[in-house]
């Protein structure tokens, strides 16, 4: 087997309140092969916190230590703030929820994605136009060159999303951060654009993190699931095997989601005293 | 008498239509969804019920009476509506006691003290709730208060504008279960848009399919399980939404 991509071993963020530091990711532990790994929980479970603490983008007063967390052979939590941002975007790169928040309004499409390239390679104006039509392309883009003028608030959301992800693969990273890529997106749309990023991942041969709260979505687009849980993972499987998942907060997870052929008269709700102390 | 009534309706914004003859009935106690796409009007059809979008034309009726272009006092006692975000839907400065009882002050309704605690406790919130800010709130608590809101004029019909889509998926099963119980116990109508169609399954009788500003199809909920759609549009959605069986094996 080759060498793992990224290796993480008991992170831990935190943050300041006035009683004291606040864990909300407690202890995170895995290995990433070029594969893809889900990373599932509700709101505050710590998951996005996690995506975020790979690329040390954990702002002050947070804190994230860990005792290993090594990246293709570099060692993230040595380096300098100048040879992170050498990292973001070029080897890790992250595509954020909303394309409404995350791209420039006063910036074309086509001038922020050929930035993302600037910034990582010196490339003849000539070879930067063609590697963007070309990338937008790849996002299927059908008309290239009139998106590439247009302005973010001209697209659509799910145009918008696809300009994002054509954004952060442009300078080819390993490792493709997707922090809740769709759930901004229509659910005709919100497939269209996983089944890119599944393709695009397969393709160029990198390591996917899939972070979302929609089970039913992580299982269909990821190897292995990790479900998180107030900063813990509470379980971690592969993804065919989710339904055999043992942990009482995956079990409810699944079984609180309405389903197509529901014949359900009431939803079974989470019993939270049954794992934690709370 | 159907509880709500549509008859080619059309809606504008400005120059703009957003939604083109639309026409469906809602019997009384009868659970009805409108599903479709961000843009597909459907949400714009609550409002103009509501009062809330006053340009439109056509005849709209709830409970028999015609609706009027502009939000009025006897209309809020028959019909109310719950909002998608609770965090943006009540008043941040109004503790749960003091925005359970202005629908009280405003309609004149005495004995208000015991009718805050009735609700509270039909929407499963403790008593120790009443007087905290929403702040001090959790998101499906927040949506609670947004729904005892809703009830405090004992309306017969309940507009839901995505009332779970701000919602954590184990908070979502709980308030999906509290509306299925209202409407049981106070043979309620709701009215519910939704994008989620496997909530639709789970909480509505019959479904209009929206697209681009019309009503495509009308179906029952029971098509949710054989996909039995006859719109190409519909099937897509459906589609979309994981309704085959090979996916649904994966969930």
């Amino acid at each position: 087997m080759t060498a793992p991509l990224l290796e993480i071993d008991n992170l831990r963020v935190s943050f300041p309140t006035h009683t004291g530091r606040v864990e909300v990711v407690k202890g995170l532990s895995f290995t990433l092969g070029r594969e893809r790994l889900g990373i599932v929980g509700e709101s505050g479970s710590g998951k996005s916190m996690t995506g975020r603490a790979i690329l040390r983008l954990v702002r002050s007063p947070g804190r994230q230590v860990a005792d290993r967390m090594v990246f293709d052979g570099i060692d993230l939590q040595a380096q300098s703030e100048r040879a992170m941002r050498a990292l973001r975007g070029a080897r890790i790169s992250m595509i954020m929820q909303d394309p409404k928040f995350s791209l420039n309004p006063v910036m074309t499409v086509g001038a922020q994605i050929a930035e993302a390239l600037r910034v990582q390679e010196r490339l003849p104006h000539r070879a930067v136009r063609a590697r963007v039509l070309e990338m937008l392309e790849a996002v299927r883009i059908h008309n290239p060159e009139r998106v590439a003028r247009l302005y973010p608030h001209e697209v659509s959301g799910g145009m918008g999303q696809r300009v994002m992800i054509a954004m952060m693969l442009i300078p080819r990273p390993d490792l493709l951060i997707a922090d809740e890529p769709t759930s901004a997106l229509d659910v005709s749309v919100q497939a269209q654009v996983l089944d890119l990023i599944d393709e695009l991942v397969r393709e160029n041969g990198m390591g996917l993190i899939l972070i979302s709260h929609d089970l039913g979505l992580v299982s269909r687009y990821c190897d292995r699931i990790v479900v998180m849980n107030a900063g813990e993972v509470v379980e971690s499987c592969v993804a065919s095997e989710l339904n055999n998942a043992t942990h009482p907060y995956t079990r409810g997870l699944i079984a609180a989601q309405p389903r197509m052929e529901e014949t359900r008269d009431e939803l079974p709700v989470l019993d939270r005293s049954a794992w934690s102390g709370t | 008498m159907s509880a709500i009534s549509f008859r080619n309706v059309d809606i504008s914004y400005g120059d703009t239509k957003v939604v083109e003859g639309a026409g469906f009935e809602v019997a009384e106690g009868e659970s009805f969804a409108l599903v479709g796409e961000s843009g597909s009007g459907k949400s714009t059809i609550l409002k103009a019920i509501a009062g809330l979008a006053p340009d439109w034309t056509g005849e709209i009726s709830v409970l028999g009476q015609p609706c009027g272009h502009r939000p009025d006092q006897a209309f809020a006692e028959r019909c109310q509506m719950v909002f998608q975000d609770p965090y943006g839907s009540l008043h941040p400065r109004k503790t749960v006691d003091a925005t359970l009882v202005e629908p009280l002050v405003v309609h004149g309704i005495g004995n208000r003290s015991a009718r805050v605690v009735d609700m509270l406790a039909a929407v499963g919130l403790d008593r120790r709730f009443r007087f905290r800010f929403p702040h001090q709130l959790s998101g499906g608590q927040r949506q609670r208060v947004a729904i005892a809101r809703a009830l405090m004029l004992e309306p017969k019909v309940l507009l839901l504008d995505e009332p779970t889509s701000a919602l954590d998926v184990s908070v979502q099963a709980e308030i999906l279960n509290l509306l299925k119980r209202l409407r049981r116990e106070q043979g309620l109508t709701y009215l519910m848009v939704t994008h989620n169609l496997p909530i639709v399954g789970f909480m509505c009788d019959r479904m209009a399919i929206m697209n681009r500003g019309r009503i495509v199809e009308i179906a029952p909920a029971t098509a949710l399980h054989d996909g039995a759609f006859s719109d190409p549009y519909s099937r897509e959605l459906y589609a979309a939404s994981g309704g085959n069986p090979d996916l649904e094996q994966t969930l």
